[in-house]
């Protein structure tokens, strides 16, 4: 993508208003920047519609430790709210303390995405929502079992009928509640977006450099793109020592070999330790491998190149990274029937 | 020759059955273009194309970043691999049946290739 040394002056328009004795200025986002404005609704199945009493359920199931096998770890146990919905892990800690080959990936916008997991092997959060908590190495849990353990509470019969009325506690409405549950957990408004928006001094100078390295110089904009920050595709990075198939697993398409999805970048700062297996701890060193245009050339991505960015210029977009860290939003954690 | 364009999911604007005019009356080549991670026909936002046997299809990148075509469907398996901007590959189809092309990097590039 060319970027031209004034594209952001240029793109943007100065808008003067003055409004009951107040002078306020805006700026205008051009339609440049429309992409990157937050859609009016979070994507929601037919089938599956956001209402409160599933969204009540679904945040109950979410930090049930009971949903494990060893009714210990619940979802929440990796995907901590205080953690930007990751666990600060390298790579996830699961059942019996059994470290995982991958890092826990923020659920963050899931609901934004189209297809679930750094493999994307499941195309709704309805069906991945099962997954980890059958998986021996996650939560390891019989799911008839766990159907069995929430039809013997009463506060989950009720919780169930008032969210699905007349279908029961099943796998299907499990699957339902958690992932209504994951569609409201969305990125908030960040000093990016009030930048967009206008506010000419919600991102510092420099963060707005590093914007403009993002779009041009630092090419990252050709897979993080749009209101979430990502193109929803697959890529090979070129990590040193890294042998996991990845998308490849689930494609046989050559491209696909050590590929994975693109993530969000919202909320990036406090995520760390980043990429698929958590190998860099700061941004810093993210931004130097992309600069080194990835380590493993073998089925390297082919929009990866080094990029000779200056110190000044890999500052600018550690700044701008952090520009796009919504407002803290509290999580009142449920009370859990018990009985 | 005709080539009827369709597409089936309801969140695409375009449906839409459409002429395509052909040099010959041989096998036909159409141009799918891949804008902005979709494929486009004529302008026109597709996911579904219908064409002969012993047509061709040309996929022509027009992003700015590299995009792949494979299908993996019993008709005709192939891997066309990646390429940039402004290049183009192409696969004919000399059996009658559906094939489901995708690019791999982009999953949501999706266009089911009818042949009669």
């Amino acid at each position: 993508m060319k970027t031209h040394p004034t594209f952001i002056h240029m793109a943007r328009k100065v808008v003067f208003m003055t409004c009951l004795g107040m002078t306020a200025t805006s700026i205008q986002a051009s339609e440049d920047y429309s992409r990157f404005l937050r859609p009016a609704e979070v994507p929601q199945p037919d089938n599956n519609r956001i209402t409160t009493a599933r969204v009540e359920l679904g945040k109950m199931l979410f930090f049930d430790p009971r949903l494990s096998g060893s009714n210990w770890i619940s979802c929440g146990t990796c995907h901590n709210p205080a953690l930007g919905w990751s666990d600060g892990l390298p790579t996830a800690v699961g059942h019996g303390m059994g470290v995982l080959e991958r890092a826990t990936p923020t659920i963050l916008n899931t609901a934004y995405q189209p297809l679930q997991l750094w493999d994307g092997r499941a195309r709704t959060l309805e069906q991945q929502a099962l997954g980890p908590i059958k998986a021996t190495g996650e939560m390891n849990q019989d799911l008839d079992e766990v159907i069995k353990e929430l039809s013997a509470l009463k506060g989950y019969r009720d919780a169930f009928e008032d969210a699905y009325p007349g279908e029961g506690i099943t796998k299907e409405t499990l699957a339902k509640a958690l992932a209504t549950y994951e569609r409201t957990i969305v990125s908030t408004e960040s000093p990016f977006d009030r930048w967009v928006k206008g506010e000419t001094h919600a991102m510092s100078q420099t963060a707005q450099k590093g914007f403009e390295v993002f779009l041009g110089k630092g090419r990252c904009a050709l897979c993080h793109d749009g209101f979430n920050f990502t193109d929803n595709g697959f890529h090979n990075l070129g990590l040193k020592g890294d042998d996991d198939p990845g998308r490849y697993g689930i494609r046989k398409i050559k491209i696909l070999k050590g590929a994975f999805k693109t993530p969000t970048l919202r909320d990036i700062e406090l995520t760390a330790p980043y990429m698929h297996n958590g190998m860099y701890k700061t941004l810093e060193e993210v931004i130097e491998h992309y600069d080194r245009g990835g380590d493993t050339k073998d089925n390297l991505d082919p929009n990866m190149q080094p990029l000779h960015l200056t110190a000044s210029e890999k500052a600018s977009l550690v700044a701008f990274l952090k520009a796009l860290t919504g407002e803290p939003t509290p999580v009142i954690l449920p009370r859990l029937p018990i009985e | 020759m005709q080539k009827q364009l369709t597409q089936k999911r309801p969140h695409v604007a375009f449906i839409a059955t459409a002429m395509l005019a052909v040099a010959t009356a041989q096998a036909a080549e159409v141009t799918v273009n891949q804008h902005d991670k979709a494929f486009v026909i004529e302008g026109n936002k597709v996911e579904a194309v219908t064409i002969n046997v012993g047509d061709t299809l040309r996929f022509k990148n027009d992003d700015p970043f590299f995009h792949n075509i494979f299908s993996l469907s019993d008709l005709k398996t192939f891997d066309l691999g990646s390429f940039p901007k402004g290049q183009s590959k192409t696969v004919t189809f000399d059996k009658a049946g559906m094939a489901e092309v995708e690019c791999a990097i982009h999953p949501e590039m999706y266009i089911e290739v009818t042949v009669k």
